[in-house]
């Protein structure tokens, strides 16, 4: 990706649900090659930033730049076309798809061959299925689930539908992957795992991530933004959020002079 | 023999081969039936064409449609208007043109639908079954109003007759004319709806019926993949009209009430939501379950009203029972039941089965499933 990859930029952005202001002033960046951690206390307005991110709720004030380019009146299903993936806090596996077709509706939007083709089943739209397979195999492969390929997710243990959720969004190869909570519910071996996982995928992408581990985020993050009662209370990397007193603050519930 | 094997690898393959042996058995059938038999054939085939239709948009949409029996009507009047008047348009001009018209007011209502969820749509399309019949009704002049349209079906073509001597050495009566016309219909049907089904397309359907959110994060465009699946459902729904229209040779709003889109949506759940060889099933089921009770019946020593009163009992608790005992229909349930008996050691548990499916296997055995 190189020089050539984009950051997504939040400037100043603000929802109110109501008189409730979610978010205020919100601003961040996403950098290629780094991983940024967002985390906050529970109602901190961490998965309204990225449903505002992702197109699902649209800012009140401010604005989301994709390289560069304003992203106006974003909606989610254009996300994967820009190089953007997402994972849920629930998951949203489709049940009764298999594990490869779960994989394989990542794989979508990179498909050449259309409506006709399938319909008339024309030998493009074979390749181009047989190509999708194989990409999805392999990242399944790589996230060590290759095995489970056929089966349904719901007969699965979590930790193997998370895999396969994270496989869904991976397989398109995108240019930033936002993790809603990747290590919820994960054991210690899991996590460590995970660490590695996020760390490569680095290399290759910009990781955004919100999540309550804090020994997770403290050891994976390049960059952290820490949100209260929806704002930015403090930002930088982990050494640096550590040990701000606002962030004390907000975890401890006082105030630390 | 590898070169089979191949064949039967790719979807277009497989596909082709099922249909060569469906034309076979159709041929089959259809020439070791009497005439009656034959009409009750047919009127199987255009049940089952457009339960084809809806069971590709209720079992890989979740869409629910009450109203497929109204886009019957719409596939049923533009042939009736079609052939009705001399000269007579050729018969496969006539369904294209049938399924066209019906496709388009799918547009039409697959965009209002695409917004309503569960009772809601389920309230609209009752609307349209019910209101419907009553544009036959205003627009008399032109639709016939309660007396409906004639057909006039077009002599069999010389050729057709030619071909039939050709290969059975009988002459080909009338009925089964429309009878082969009817299953050839739904077995060209059912190729591009099982193409669909196993295509990337049906897999969205799939994908936007299990999770929204997670599929328009997958790039899809929740309101294209549900307009797309309403299209092709009303397509399906025209055809069987279209064929439906020739076989009954009349076309009036009587044949056309709400009883025809609950008859639909039952044959779609008795044999099974998603599965086309379930929407045949349950078809099948319907077509000749009624007749097949009343024989019984009057075998018994009832009545002849007695025994046709017997019919909608037993239907009825066939439906129930099946609603309580194989919620997946009766194809789906076999299915399961088939699974179970050649792997019997699915269990949610992962360890253990892990190793046994190697990445390989798994393109190999994931096939052949429409549901």
């Amino acid at each position: 990706m190189g020089s050539s990859a984009r950051s997504l930029e939040l400037r100043d952005a603000s929802v109110r649900f109501g008189g409730i202001a979610a978010l205020s002033e919100v601003s961040l960046t996403a950098r290629p090659g780094r991983v940024l951690g967002v985390i906050g206390p529970n109602g901190a307005g961490k998965t309204t930033l990225f449903n505002v991110a992702c197109g699902f709720v649209r800012p009140d004030a401010g604005s989301i730049h994709w390289g560069g380019q304003e992203l106006r009146g974003l909606r989610p299903h254009q996300l994967a076309r820009l190089g953007i993936a997402r994972t849920l806090q629930g998951l949203g596996l489709f049940d009764r798809l298999t594990v490869l077709e779960n994989v394989l509706v990542g794989a979508d939007p990179q498909a050449r061959t259309g409506f006709l083709a399938g319909l008339l089943a024309l030998p493009r739209a074979g390749r181009d299925e047989a190509r999708l397979r194989s990409r999805a195999l392999e990242t399944l492969d790589q996230l060590g689930i290759a095995g489970q390929a056929d089966r349904h997710p719901g007969a699965l243990p979590y930790a193997v539908r998370k895999k396969v959720a994270l496989a869904r969004a991976l397989v398109a190869e995108p240019e930033l992957v936002m993790l809603d909570e990747p290590a919820s519910g994960l054991s210690d071996h899991e996590l460590s795992e995970l660490g590695t996982l996020l760390r490569d995928l680095a290399s290759r992408m910009s990781v955004m991530l919100v999540e309550h581990h804090m020994d997770l985020v403290m050891s994976v993050c390049d960059d952290i933004t820490v949100l209260d009662f929806g704002r930015v209370i403090a930002s930088g990397t982990p050494d640096e959020v550590r040990d701000d007193p606002a962030v004390l603050a907000a975890y401890l519930g006082e105030a630390v002079t | 023999m590898r070169r089979l094997a191949a064949v039967w690898h790719s979807t277009l393959g497989r596909h082709l081969l099922v249909t060569a042996a469906a034309v076979l058995v159709v041929v089959l059938v259809v020439e070791s039936v009497d005439d009656f038999r034959a009409v009750q054939l047919t009127q199987m085939a255009y049940l089952g064409i457009a339960a084809g239709g809806l069971t590709v948009l209720t079992g890989l949409n979740g869409q629910i449609s009450l109203g497929h029996g109204a886009l019957m009507a719409v596939g049923a009047y533009t042939t009736a208007l079609l052939v009705s008047d001399d000269p007579v348009l050729p018969l496969p001009v006539a369904l294209l043109t049938a399924t066209a018209v019906t496709s388009a007011v799918g547009v039409v209502i697959g965009a209002a639908a695409a917004r309503l969820r569960g009772p809601y749509l389920a309230g609209a399309t009752l609307a349209l079954a019910v209101a419907l019949p009553g544009v036959a009704l205003h627009f008399g002049e032109t639709l016939g109003g309660e007396q409906g349209l004639r057909l006039r079906v077009p002599e069999t073509p010389g050729w057709v007759l030619d071909a039939a001597y050709f290969v059975t050495a009988h002459d080909l009566t009338r009925s089964k004319y429309v009878a082969y016309l009817a299953w050839f219909t739904l077995v060209v049907v059912y190729l591009l709806l099982a193409n669909l089904a196993r295509s990337r397309v049906g897999r969205r359907w799939r994908a936007v019926r299990d999770d929204e959110v997670a599929a328009e994060l997958a790039g899809i465009h929740l309101g294209r993949a549900r307009v797309s699946a309403f299209v092709v459902s009303a397509a399906a729904a025209g055809a069987g009209g279209a064929v439906m229209a020739l076989a009954v040779r009349l076309t009036a709003p009587t044949g056309f009430t709400l009883t025809l889109s609950l008859t639909l949506l039952t044959a779609v759940v008795l044999g099974g939501l998603g599965s086309l060889t379930g929407a045949l099933a349950g078809a099948a089921l319907l077509t000749f379950l009624p007749s097949v009770i009343t024989d019984a019946g009057t075998s018994a020593g009832l009545d002849d009203i007695r025994a046709a009163e017997l019919a909608p009992l037993v239907y009825g608790v066939v439906m129930v029972a099946v609603v309580l005992l194989a919620p997946r229909g009766l194809v789906g349930t076999l299915h399961a039941g088939w699974r179970r008996l050649r792997n019997p050691a699915v269990t949610p548990d992962p360890t253990t089965s892990a190793d046994a499916a190697s990445p390989g296997a798994t393109v190999a055995t994931s096939k052949g499933d429409t549901r």
